[in-house]
């Protein structure tokens, strides 16, 4: 591919790789600097902007505590028919963009199976679920875009909730449910379900005028990590965040699209923690070992284990928080899904009450924690203040190898 | 062709008798171990999905403990309790606004809940009913 350069997207875009650096194949996967193309014509080109704003805030309902947004574009395929949606979460643990049908404008086709019935989705999360529609977008995430993406449209009118999908607990249909105008994928997978949706299952629906039934999809048809479908950039993620040293109202941070693509996203001497297919990889903590163990920008605090391992009370009114009586400075250790490597964490987690209490207009804690019984470690947002992580797509190439795999 | 009549929803607080109607839901295959204390009874989906139900000498289930791709049929393994797990869950998630991993630990039900789509874990048990000797950490 070639990109020719106009002085107004030299200007739009924030990220310039220098023409040094762009021969070659570089230049085919940055689109950068100045290079020969293969008709033997020389093309100036620039790398295209990959760096999307976030910022930790209050979110849509003025409550979300350690919640990461942005901003996502959202267009009919093959039109201008765009629409710019504000207060989506930036999620590492899933894939694939769902947004709430009550703030979307743009009339966005439905996704067909091969019978021409409609694809309806019930996604499961850890207290509920999203119910709505699969429908296809052109999204459009700083300069970078991904052609008729298959995106779930969170309704719970559009379709009757099915008995199946009910059944998972309780809905997040709601923006005071779900605390966010949508959700933005941007994990390991390149689908949300993957495999285990190609047979029927009651995540993947067909809704037929006489009703949803269980159905299977191919990964075509399934809701799709956006970032993968783009023409560069499109092996994985970086969530760059400051530290902090206290509770904060709100935190600016960037995703940037790619990992050593651009002279912007390149490792650095990350260390890489390859990811199994499950998305998991090992957490070691007082020398027991959690192979259920994930990074999560969506998950809102340090999760880890319980009061009876950890020795440390969760609060009397909030048990899915800790209330520690002083800051416990603590110590884990990642690793590998196959063991290796390994690298020590060190993370504070404090009274939860207290940071509430003392702080009641901040939204970035950095000491956030609670319990998270059975799983291992769920690295949420407060792991990713003052680094950088990154989170390559399973199946792409990039200089750290192939993902699935988290680098920090 | 089922010729005895099973109860609708089995599971939780139900007798071991329900068992059979989670396997013959889940399609799945089934396990059954004895230990002192209690019987384990582990349903395996062609999903992936595990569901672990433990069985009181009284023959009461007392604990469900699940693991997949994605979580099971709440309503059929927590059964009379389902109503009071979806009123809580729907509580937390309004509550403190962020997402987390589901903790539950009310008088007469405890459910713990974490993972992510693809690796879902989680345990609910009614504490009342644990059999004497028998840790909740047993569930899982």
């Amino acid at each position: 591919m070639r990109c020719i350069t106009t002085g107004a997207n030299r200007i739009a875009n924030r990220i310039m790789v220098t023409a040094a650096i762009c021969g070659g194949l570089l230049f085919a996967v940055a689109c950068g600097g100045s290079g020969s193309s293969s008709d033997g014509s020389t093309v100036t080109t620039t790398p295209s902007n990959n760096v999307l704003a976030i910022s930790v805030n209050a979110g849509p309902n003025g409550d979300y505590a350690n919640g990461a947004f942005a901003s996502v574009t959202v267009c009919v395929p093959s039109t201008t028919t765009c629409q710019t949606i504000d207060d989506v979460l930036v999620d590492t643990g899933s894939s694939g963009l769902r947004i709430l049908s009550s703030v979307l404008t743009a009339a966005l086709p439905q996704q067909k199976a091969s019978d021409g019935n409609a694809v309806v989705e019930c996604l499961p999360f850890v207290s509920g679920y999203t119910w709505g529609p699969v429908q296809t977008a052109d999204i459009e995430l700083s300069g970078e875009k991904a052609s008729s993406v298959p995106i779930q449209v969170i309704s719970g009118s559009d379709f009757p909730v099915p008995t199946a999908c009910a059944n998972f607990g309780s809905s997040q249909d709601t923006l005071s449910a779900l605390g966010a105008n949508g959700i933005l994928g941007v994990g390991t997978m390149a689908q949300d379900c993957g495999q285990g949706c190609e047979s029927p299952s009651p995540i993947y629906w067909e809704c037929p005028a006489s009703g949803c039934v269980e159905a299977g999809e191919s990964l075509a048809l399934q809701v799709q990590n956006p970032v993968a479908l783009f023409s560069t950039d499109n092996n994985g993620v970086i969530i760059e965040l400051p530290a902090v040293s206290g509770p904060e109202a709100t935190l600016s941070g960037s995703l940037i699209f790619g990992i050593g693509t651009q002279s912007n996203n390149a490792l650095n001497g990350a260390t890489v923690y390859p990811v199994d297919v499950n998305g998991n990889f090992i957490t070691t903590y007082n020398s027991q070992q959690y192979n259920q163990s994930f990074i999560d920008s969506g998950s809102n605090g340090f999760y880890f284990l319980d009061s009876s391992s950890t020795g440390i009370p969760v609060c009397s009114d909030a048990n899915y928080f800790y209330c520690p009586s002083t800051t416990q400075n603590l110590s884990a250790s990642n690793a590998g899904s196959t063991g290796t490597p390994s690298g020590t964490v060190t993370f504070s987690v404090a009274n939860a009450d207290n940071l509430f209490n003392n702080s009641p207009n901040d939204n970035v804690f950095g000491q956030l924690g609670g319990p998270n019984s059975l799983s291992g470690f769920d690295w949420g947002l407060p792991f990713f203040y003052g680094r950088n992580v990154f989170t390559a797509i399973q199946g792409q190439h990039t200089p750290g190898g192939i993902g699935p795999y988290w680098a920090y | 062709m089922l010729t005895i009549s099973l109860p609708a929803f089995a599971g939780l607080g139900e007798d071991v008798s329900s068992v059979q109607a989670d396997q013959a839901h889940m399609q799945g295959s089934l396990r059954t171990t004895q230990t002192q204390a209690y019987t384990l009874h582990e349903i395996q989906a062609p999903s992936g999905i595990v569901v672990r139900e433990f069985v009181s000498p009284t023959g009461k289930v007392f604990g469900v403990a699940w693991q997949g791709p994605w979580p099971p049929d709440m309503r059929q393994i927590l059964a009379g309790y389902f109503g009071q797990y979806q009123q809580a869950a729907q509580a937390q998630v309004n509550s403190h606004a962020g997402r987390k991993p589901l903790v539950i630990d009310q008088p007469g039900l405890v459910v713990q809940s974490g993972g992510h789509m693809r690796s879902f874990t989680g345990r609910a048990y009614i504490p009342e009913m644990l059999p004497q000797g028998v840790s909740a950490e047993a569930i899982r």
